[in-house]
């Protein structure tokens, strides 16, 4: 695997992102451990980990869960005139239960994914989505999963 | 299922591991737990499949993966896990679900996302990928982002500290 160099990431910050996707040491000084196979001290893996997360390029140093796992969600999407995007957007996004809501190339084009407590609550956000975008909410829940996740490997 | 102990672990750590030099002790004295019972029960979950993956969780879109397509197909009942199968076993193939349907407006059931550095590449993996599951005439659509407007992990529940930052 190489670096890209377009990034400007130092080859100890490449292998810290692309290294630890799933394979996370479960021992108490994981980024100590970390350090050791990378042959940097656990201050600098603290230090490269923080600033990879305050970039943006880092989510999180955690767990990916079971869909379902926490409370109740699903992929959603509506379908707004282009004009009305920006609005119709931030009226999604101003649900915390919103987590994740992107535009896409199609005529329904604003998906997002709402993960709340609890289906009465999953739903009563749908419907006030609904209700103040003036479209229909469409409801897709997942019902299998395919694929085995092992992260995001950067070729 | 959850028993209480576990559910409480993870709502703990829900926005991240804390970037601490000993962050499951970190973790078990927000929430009354032992180190050693934190990591314990960690892997037990990871074992379970409760949890999927444990580690860096990094954005695709800041590391130069700005061509995102989510692709979905229209299967009938009767093939879909066999299709689903093939898909998510495909290198370039990021995540690969079967969802409910939305009749009458939205009749996709199969859904797959890939990530690339170029519109071109991804649509090649596209081609790929249908001739290799054999997709050939069923119907489907190519929904490539545009303008993200929120993206991070779940959270379920107010949580009380800061870890790493999950709202950006």
């Amino acid at each position: 695997m190489k670096n890209d160099p377009h990034l400007g990431l130092s080859d100890i910050e490449w292998q810290l992102l692309n290294s630890f996707q799933h394979n996370f040491p479960m021992v108490a000084e994981p980024y100590k451990e970390i350090g050791s196979k990378l042959g940097i001290s656990e201050d600098e893996v603290l230090f490269l980990l923080q600033k990879l997360n305050e970039c943006g390029m880092v989510s999180r140093v955690g767990c990916v869960l079971r869909n379902g796992t926490l409370g109740v969600s699903t992929l959603a999407a509506v379908e707004v005139a282009p004009e009305e995007i920006d609005r119709v957007a931030e009226l999604i996004n101003s649900f915390s239960e919103v987590n994740h809501n992107y535009e896409r190339e199609n005529a329904v084009n604003l998906w997002f994914v709402v993960t709340a407590c609890s289906k009465e609550r999953l739903m009563e956000i749908l419907t006030e989505i609904e209700n103040k975008s003036g479209s229909p909410v469409l409801m897709l829940p997942m019902e299998q999963n395919f694929h085995i996740n092992l992260g995001f490997p950067i070729h | 299922m959850l028993n209480e102990k576990e559910a409480s672990l993870l709502e703990a750590i829900q926005a991240g591991f804390p970037l601490t030099p000993r962050p499951f002790q970190d973790i078990g004295i927000a929430i009354g737990q032992s180190e050693s019972e934190v990591i314990a029960t960690l892997q037990n979950l990871n074992e379970r499949g409760v949890i999927k993956r444990m580690g860096v969780v990094v954005r695709h879109r800041e590391l130069g993966f700005k061509a995102n397509a989510m692709v979905v197909w229209n299967v009938p009942d009767h093939l879909v896990s066999q299709k689903g199968k093939l898909i998510g076993e495909m290198d370039f193939v990021n995540l690969c679900y079967l969802r409910s349907r939305a009749l009458p407006r939205w009749p996709y059931n199969l859904y797959c996302m890939i990530h690339g550095r170029q519109r071109s590449e991804v649509l090649d993996n596209i081609a790929k990928l249908e001739a290799h599951c054999a997709m050939g005439s069923l119907a489907k659509e190519v929904l490539f982002s545009q303008r993200r407007f929120k993206q991070h992990g779940a959270h379920y529940f107010k949580s009380k500290s800061t870890r790493t930052n999950a709202n950006k």
